[in-house]
This record gives C-alpha cells, sequence and structure tokens, in this order.
C-alpha cells in the first residue's frame, strides 16, 4: 500500500443505539485498500452491527463514514452496494427458491442495464447482456469450483457450500470491499481450509479489500493483515495480528477467556 | 421418437440459456402451439370453445399476471379481479369512445391503464408485507368494483348497469361482439396469450425475474447486492396488473360477451389465485396448468356423476367443487408447493430415464 | 365547487347537531356492528398470537359454528345440548386442523400457512354447506327482536343482549391470557416457539387450545350475527372485514382488535349514513379496508400492536 494513501474506508467514532442499547459506542475504524482485516470480539461486542452500520442496514445516530474519499454516513443499502461494498451474512442469507447460477447472476443486477421492454422480448442487447454476465458468472463458479451444482437450488445445499454460493455472490458484483460474516461459521476443518485459501485467493488475485468477522483464532491470526477487537461496542485494540495477541485489554476481555 | 437429451450437449451459454434446452421438448412445444391454433377451430364444437377452450385461455393470462406478482415476486394479492374490472372496464370505454382503434390496441391499452391502477395501488408494498399487503389489496378489490358500480360514466349510462362488447373486426375478420364466432374468439385468445407467456417466461429467466425471487426468497440480500425494494415491487405491480388488465377485457370480449362488475368481485380474484396455487407457484407452465384444473373440475363435477348414472343436485355440485379447490390447496401447500408444474417436472425427469431407472 | 366542500365538511355534522337521537341510534348500531367485527377478530388474535398463523378461516369458522347450532336445533335438539354438540364440534375441528394443516406445514414462510388457511376457509365453507344446506336459517336464541325506548333513543334487546356477551367475552379471555397457567405459556409460544418447546411446554397441545378457543369465539360470534340477520353465506364476507379491524388494532393485541371493530364499526355506519349519499352510497363495502390501508402507511404495527423491529 502506498505511503500516505488515503484510507479505503474510515469509520470515524460511530455510535448505534437500540432503544436504551447502545450497540456501538464511539467506534473508529480505518481499513486500507488491499487490506484483509480481521473483526473479533465476544458474542455481543457489536461486530455484525458495525457490519451493518457500514452496509447501510442500520444508521449512525452520531460518527461519520467515509468510503472511498466521500461521505457516505446515511445510505441505503443498494446505495451502499453501488459503490462496491458485498457481503455476506452470519445465517447464509441465500435465494433458496432459485439456483445456484441465478443466485450468483443475481449478484451481477448492479452490472446490468437496460429495460424490461427489451428483456421481455429476449433480444438484441438484452440477451448480449444477459450471456456476457453469464460468462463473467461462470469464472467465478469456476474459481470457487463449485460447477457441479450450478443448477441445484440453493435451499437444497448443504450448509458449507451454501457459504461457498453466497461468497460467489458477493464476489459476482466485483467489490471493491467485501465485508464477510463469520464465513467459516459451523464448518468441519477441510471446509475452514478451502475457505481460508478462497479468501486469501480473492485477496491476492482481484485485489478486494477484505473486511471478516470470525471466531476461530487459528484462521484470525493466519490470514489478516490487521485484527480489531470490540467488546460491549468499544473499540479495545487494533493492530498486527502478533500485538493484538499480546494487548493486555485484549487478554482480559476475551482471548484471557477463550485460551488459558 | 424417445426422449432423450443423450448426445445433446450445449456449447453455447445460450443454448443452456435457452427456454427449452431440450430439442425433443422444443419440437412437442412447436407442434403443440401449432396445433392449438389449427385443431380445436377445426374440431372443437361451440360448447367446448365457448364453455372450456376461451375461458381457460383468459384465465391462464390472469394466472400468469398473478403468478408473477405472486408467486416470483413474493407479493401476496388478492385483488385480482379488480384489476381485471380496469381492463374490462377501460376497454369498453376506450372502444366506445374510439371505435376505429383496432381491438387488440384496445386490449392493450386496457393493460397499460390496468397497470397503471396496479403501481398505485402497490405503493403500500414497500412499507408492508405478507398479509398485511394481501388486506391492501382486498381494499383495491372492493373499492374499484363500487367504484364502477356506482359511476354510470363507466358503463355510458346504460340504465342495466352492464357493458357489453360490440361488434369489433381485425382485418375484416369479426373479433368480438355478438357477430363473432367462438373460433375466431378463440384463435385471438390464444395468440395472446401465446405471446405473453414467451414475454412472461423472458422476464422470469433474466435481470428482472431474479430481482423478483430475490426479493421473494430474502429481501435483505436483494438489498445488499443492489435490488431496489420499491422499483422491483412497483414492476411487478404494474406488470402482473397489465397482464391482469388484458385478461379482463378479453374476460368481457371474447369470453362473456356483457358483464356486470359481479363478474369481477373478490370471487374471481380466489379463482385465479387457486389456479396459481394449484398449477405451481412461480412457474409460467404452472399457470396454464392451473387455469386448466379450475376450469375442468366443475365440468368433471357436472359430467361424471351424470356418466355413471349419479346425478348431482347444482347446489352439492357447488359445495363439491368448493371443498375440492379448498383441499387440493391444502394438499399443494404441503405436499409439493411448486403445484402441478413441479409434478409434470418429475414426469419428465423420469421419463427421460425409462425404462432403467437407473 | 363550494357546495362540494359544504356537502363534506359542514352539512354531514349540521345533520348530527340537528337529530341527536338519530345520532344515538346510528352510533349504537355501529358499536354493534362494530363488536362482531372484534369479536371475528378477537379469533383472528388468538391464532396469530399463539402460532404466528394469521387464520383467513376465521369467518368461515363463525359461519360454521352457526350453520351446526342450526341444523342441530332444525333436528329437534334442545338447545342447551345443541350448544354443547356444537362446542364439541368446534373442538374436534380444532384437532383436525392441528394435525391435517398446521403440523406439515410446521416452519414454513406465514405466507404459505396464511394460504393454505385460505384453503381451508373454502374447503369448510363447502363442507358446512354440505352438512346443513346452503339457504338461510333463522336462529332462535330466546330473545326477542325487539327495541324499547330511553331518553328518545331506540335500543334493540338482543343488541343490547350481544353486546353485554361480547364484554363479557373480552374480559374473560383476557384474565385467562394473563392469569392462567395456560395463558402464561400461550404467550410465551407466540413469543418464542423454540424457547417455548424447550422448556416443556408442548406446542400442539397449546396449538389445539388456541384453535378450540378461537372456535368458542366463533361459535358467540355466529350466535349473534345469526340471530340478528339469518344463517347465510355472506356471514364469512362479512368477516372478512376484521382483516382491517386488526389492522388498526394491532395484530396480536386483544383490547386492540376490540377497539380496532368499535372504530371500524362506528366509523362505516357514520360514514355510510352522513358522507355515504355524498358518492351513491355503499361505501360500508370498502370503506374500512381504505381507512386500514392509509393507518397501514402510517402506523403499520397498529394502534395496540409491538413495533416490528427486523433483525438482519
Amino acid at each position: 500500500m502506498p505511503e500516505g494513501a488515503e484510507p479505503l474506508l474510515t469509520v470515524t467514532d460511530v455510535s448505534v443505539r437500540f432503544g436504551a442499547l447502545l450497540a456501538l459506542n464511539r467506534v473508529s475504524l480505518q481499513i486500507e485498500r488491499g487490506e484483509v482485516v480481521a473483526i473479533i470480539g465476544p458474542n455481543g461486542a457489536g461486530k455484525t452491527t458495525l457490519l451493518n452500520v457500514i452496509s447501510g442496514f442500520y444508521h449512525a445516530y452520531e460518527g461519520r463514514i467515509v468510503f472511498a474519499g466521500r461521505d457516505r454516513t446515511r445510505l441505503a443499502p443498494p446505495d451502499v452496494a453501488a459503490l462496491g461494498i458485498a457481503r455476506t451474512f452470519q445465517n447464509v442469507a441465500l435465494f433458496k427458491g432459485m439456483t445456484v447460477l441465478d443466485n450468483i447472476m443475481t449478484g451481477r443486477i448492479l452490472k446490468m442495464r437496460g429495460s424490461f421492454l427489451l428483456e421481455a422480448l429476449y433480444w438484441g442487447p438484452a440477451k448480449r447482456q444477459e450471456l456476457h454476465h453469464r460468462a463473467f458468472v461462470e469464472r467465478i463458479i469456476d474459481f470457487l469450483e463449485i460447477q457441479p451444482i450450478r443448477k441445484t437450488l440453493a435451499g437444497r445445499l448443504p450448509y458449507g457450500l451454501q457459504k461457498r454460493v453466497e461468497l460467489a455472490r458477493a464476489l459476482a458484483a466485483e467489490p471493491t470491499l467485501l465485508l464477510l460474516d463469520e464465513p467459516m461459521a459451523g464448518m468441519n476443518v477441510e471446509e475452514k481450509e478451502d475457505m481460508c485459501r478462497f479468501i486469501l485467493d480473492v485477496n491476492s488475485e482481484f485485489g478486494t479489500t477484505i473486511a471478516l468477522i470470525e471466531h476461530d483464532m487459528g484462521v484470525v491470526m493466519d490470514i489478516s493483515d490487521r485484527v480489531a477487537v470490540l467488546d460491549y461496542g468499544r473499540k479495545i485494540a487494533d493492530g498486527r495480528p502478533d500485538q493484538v495477541r499480546k494487548d493486555q485489554a485484549v487478554l482480559d476481555a476475551y482471548l484471557g477467556v477463550s485460551h488459558e | 421418437m424417445i426422449y432423450r437429451e443423450a448426445g445433446q450437449f450445449k456449447m453455447t451459454y445460450a443454448s443452456d440459456q435457452a427456454i427449452f434446452p431440450i430439442v425433443q421438448d422444443r419440437w412437442l412445444v412447436a407442434i403443440g402451439i401449432v396445433a392449438a391454433f389449427v385443431v380445436p377451430p377445426l374440431v372443437a364444437n361451440e360448447y367446448w370453445l365457448q364453455a372450456v377452450l376461451i375461458p381457460f385461455l383468459v384465465y391462464a393470462l390472469a394466472a400468469i399476471g398473478l403468478n408473477l406478482l405472486t408467486g416470483y415476486a413474493g407479493q401476496l394479492s388478492l385483488g385480482t379481479g379488480g384489476f381485471m374490472a380496469v381492463g374490462g372496464y377501460a376497454a369498453f370505454k376506450l372502444t366506445m369512445a374510439f371505435p376505429w382503434l383496432d381491438i387488440i390496441v384496445v386490449f392493450l391499452l386496457s393493460g397499460v391503464i390496468a397497470a397503471g391502477v396496479g403501481l398505485v395501488f402497490g405503493i403500500p408494498s414497500l412499507r408492508i408485507k405478507g398479509f398485511y399487503l394481501a388486506v391492501a389489496t382486498l381494499a383495491a378489490q372492493f373499492f374499484l368494483v363500487w367504484l364502477f358500480n356506482k359511476v354510470p360514466w363507466f358503463v355510458n349510462y346504460a340504465s342495466s348497469g352492464t357493458i357489453t362488447a360490440p361488434n369489433r373486426a381485425v382485418a375484416g375478420l369479426m373479433v368480438t361482439g355478438p357477430n363473432a364466432t367462438a373460433q375466431t374468439r378463440y384463435v385471438v385468445a390464444l395468440a395472446l396469450v401465446a405471446v405473453f407467456a414467451l414475454v412472461a417466461k423472458n422476464l422470469v429467466r433474466g435481470r428482472v425475474g431474479r430481482s423478483w425471487m430475490a426479493i421473494r426468497d430474502r429481501d435483505i440480500a436483494a438489498e445488499i447486492i443492489g435490488v431496489r425494494p420499491l422499483q422491483t415491487k412497483l414492476l411487478a405491480f404494474g406488470i402482473s396488473s397489465f397482464y391482469c388488465g388484458v385478461a379482463g377485457a378479453e374476460l368481457v370480449f371474447l369470453y362473456l360477451g356483457s358483464a356486470e362488475t359481479l363478474a369481477f368481485d373478490i370471487t374471481l380474484s380466489f379463482l385465479v389465485l387457486f389456479m396459481v396455487i394449484i398449477g405451481g407457484l412461480g412457474s409460467v407452465l404452472g399457470s396454464f396448468l392451473g387455469a386448466g384444473f379450475i376450469v375442468l373440475v366443475p365440468i368433471f363435477l357436472t359430467n361424471v356423476p351424470h356418466l355413471i348414472g349419479l346425478p348431482l343436485p347444482v347446489a352439492l355440485q357447488k359445495q363439491m367443487e368448493l371443498m375440492v379447490f379448498g383441499g387440493l390447496i391444502i394438499f399443494f401447500l404441503i405436499v409439493e408447493p411448486l403445484g402441478l408444474a413441479r409434478l409434470w417436472q418429475i414426469t419428465k425427469e423420469k421419463l427421460r430415464l425409462w425404462p432403467f431407472p437407473h | 365547487m363550494s357546495n362540494i366542500l359544504y356537502g363534506v365538511f359542514l352539512a354531514p355534522f349540521k345533520d348530527m347537531a340537528g337529530s341527536p337521537a338519530f345520532l344515538a341510534e346510528v352510533l349504537i348500531g355501529g358499536i354493534f356492528a362494530g363488536l362482531l367485527y372484534s369479536l371475528v377478530a378477537l379469533g383472528f388474535v388468538l391464532i396469530f398470537k399463539a402460532s404466528g398463523v394469521f387464520n383467513f378461516a376465521q369467518g368461515v369458522m363463525v359461519l360454521f359454528a352457526a350453520l351446526t347450532l342450526v341444523g342441530l336445533m332444525e333436528r329437534g335438539v334442545p338447545v342447551p345440548a345443541a350448544l354443547l354438540l356444537t362446542a364439541a364440534v368446534m373442538l374436534a375441528l380444532a384437532f383436525v386442523i392441528e394435525r391435517v394443516v398446521l403440523r406439515p406445514l410446521v416452519n414454513q414462510p406465514y405466507i404459505i400457512l396464511f394460504m393454505a388457511t385460505i384453503g381451508l376457509n373454502f374447503f369448510l365453507e363447502g363442507f358446512g354447506e354440505m352438512l346443513w344446506g346452503a339457504n338461510v336459517k333463522k336462529l332462535d336464541v330466546g330473545i326477542p327482536d325487539r327495541s324499547f325506548i330511553v331518553a328518545g333513543v331506540q335500543i334493540n334487546q338482543l343488541e343490547l343482549f350481544a353486546a353485554v356477551t361480547a364484554a363479557i367475552l373480552v374480559a374473560v379471555l383476557a384474565v385467562f391470557f394473563q392469569r392462567t397457567r395456560i395463558g402464561r405459556a400461550l404467550r410465551a409460544v407466540a413469543d418464542d416457539h423454540e424457547a417455548a418447546l424447550s422448556i416443556g411446554i408442548p406446542l400442539k397441545t397449546i396449538w389445539v387450545i388456541v384453535w378450540a378457543v378461537a372456535g368458542g369465539v366463533a361459535l358467540v360470534a355466529g350466535i349473534m350475527w345469526g340471530a340478528k340477520s339469518g344463517v347465510q353465506f355472506s356471514l364469512s364476507l362479512i368477516a372478512l372485514k376484521a382483516l382491517p379491524v386488526l389492522i388498526l388494532g394491532g395484530f396480536t393485541s386483544i383490547p386492540g382488535a376490540v377497539v380496532g371493530g368499535l372504530i371500524v364499526g362506528v366509523g362505516e355506519k357514520l360514514g355510510e349514513v352522513y358522507w355515504g349519499p355524498l358518492v351513491g352510497g355503499a361505501i360500508e363495502n370498502w370503506f374500512a379496508y381504505v381507512v386500514a390501508l392509509a393507518f397501514l402507511l402510517v402506523r403499520p404495527q397498529g394502534l395496540f400492536g409491538e413495533k416490528i423491529i427486523e433483525r438482519v
């Protein structure tokens, strides 16, 4: 990363409130272009809330979010997507009644233009566009090694594959910033290894910046360039994995509990 | 011809994206469509055309319309009858005001007007979902029917309160009105439903259909990949109402010949909903199967007991009809939410392997 | 133009002030209709609270209960026995519905369950009419349909009796939900199915109970309505009015169902009598729905409903 370049995403003093509960308390976070950042913390620390506020589901009642140099504090989710931020969900939010192929094609929706009248005829530009995007989607299918399940309904897939398809759908949008909410939850060791490899490949081959929430500390230490730690809605640490590992506040709040 | 796809390799994405990727299917469908245009007008008698085939085609069009909204976009509507009424009354007003206007154009314009009305009643769908929306569409149903009933302008101040299809010709052939033959009306209805079924199929396999299904399956995830819920739902309401509007115009002009608001009451809304559920939610083919089923059940209940010497009283037929429809709705929702269309698909898959099941 | 404004904003109120006794009669008529809507809506709320199912068939259950009662009475069964038998039939119906419709659809999207109850609606309608016949029947509950006059206002004995019954029923249900063990279990189920299961509340039993109670409420509503205007198919259509009532009152609130019912009943009677003539009358058919629609846009959770917070 070039010295002095502005960060891709800057979250400054963002707070989110649900009634009396302060889910995020003046949290700041910077994500540089090309980084893999892990966000960790105990359950209820506000990790998912942070992703939700970045992707526009919740709005901060104070603080600022700047993405690629522009203020993005108050945007609706589709507008956030249009900026080039894609994400996956903790509990897999695939379109269960659609095939894997259609799920991933839906990820291209922002790249597609045109009127429904042309599409009604499936003619000319509409058809060419459809085929062009199909070809792109097929590259992602190859990349994530899910060719055999192209035409399977997403709802019928085992959990691990659903997570992979969800990653594919997010990648189809060619995002600049990819937010992954527990991409390895509920996976066995082998599936986790695959997923780690995909995440690192996405980062290195497409140059995609990645922020992920993860509980498996081994994975976090292996793949992330930087780790941010949340506890009770506050950020208590932020730094290189080996630094965070030794941070006393983190040990008290989090690592001290799970490691002895 | 044996139903096999071995040796048919899809070399391009275009051939893989086709509506009927299997060659035999394409031939069957082509033959079927040609036969549908030629055979019934030659062999079917007046009763079959008028009481079975024409209503089947009209209802199929309405069912496709509702299926786009409910089956694909996931927005339950109980206002189909109201939107069809808009089409019927708009067609009447248009063709009376501009008698020189081609009647097919009148049908299409009626669809456009119905689409506009549908858009208005679709606006609440931004804020409300599921059965809340169903109640909103009930408001459309009751309000629209009341409006056409109460404002004499809509029936050109006819004291009877009915609208009647006038004689209108296309290319010298009488298409609507008392002088149009059942054969002609059948062919026109068939041509319209064939074109619009193809259009529906094109829509649902592309960008528009995927954004509808995305909203249906997981609206939050749909938003985060850039699907705009309001536009997407409104487009579904508009296009669905267009289909229902054209079907409503056909109902008056090609099937009934004349109609009062009673023809569009809430019973019609439920009837079309049954077609969609029994035929298969999210299936264009299912809309046809469902429409055929709903048209045939009453005829079956009338004729079959008669044939085996146990004629049913009319009231009992009506009650059994309700029980059959209601029972089947529950049955299909439990056993096969994808309806008759899915059963057809399963049969085809079996046939592909037949006679070697493994 | 000024004529229209006068007709909409001034004339109706002048009419009201000019004849307070007539206004009172309109209001009483509205309250009576409203109470009946409330009773049907109450059945919806009970089932919705405990199972999350939006029971479209509640209106037909009213019709079915009334048809069964009248049918038994017509065949010479004495009134108390007929009442008991009908209650038993509604209980049996609850069992069958739980077993045949609800259990196989557990964990399906709510919209699927909703459509299943539409199917149930039509099945019951056909079944009820096949058993008991489709002609209009008079239901005689022994209360004369006569009026007496208080302070120049006509009051119908039957309506008064119905109003008192409805009020008692609502009170009993409220106590049942708040104070009894079963009531608390019901509320637990409504909050969280899995949690309720994990602390040992038998979901199936609970469902049978709510559907049976809803059937009982339907029976009461059916008796009152049937006594007033005969037992006939239109009962199930009028019952659709309970939907806007629920939107006004909130889907989970018993007091909401009552207040919503009264608002709709009184509102549509006032609208019909004083404003209806301006647009040709018969606005009763859609008035409630349009009010509900407007209300939905402003306050989707209803007057008394819980605010819906969507979790991502």
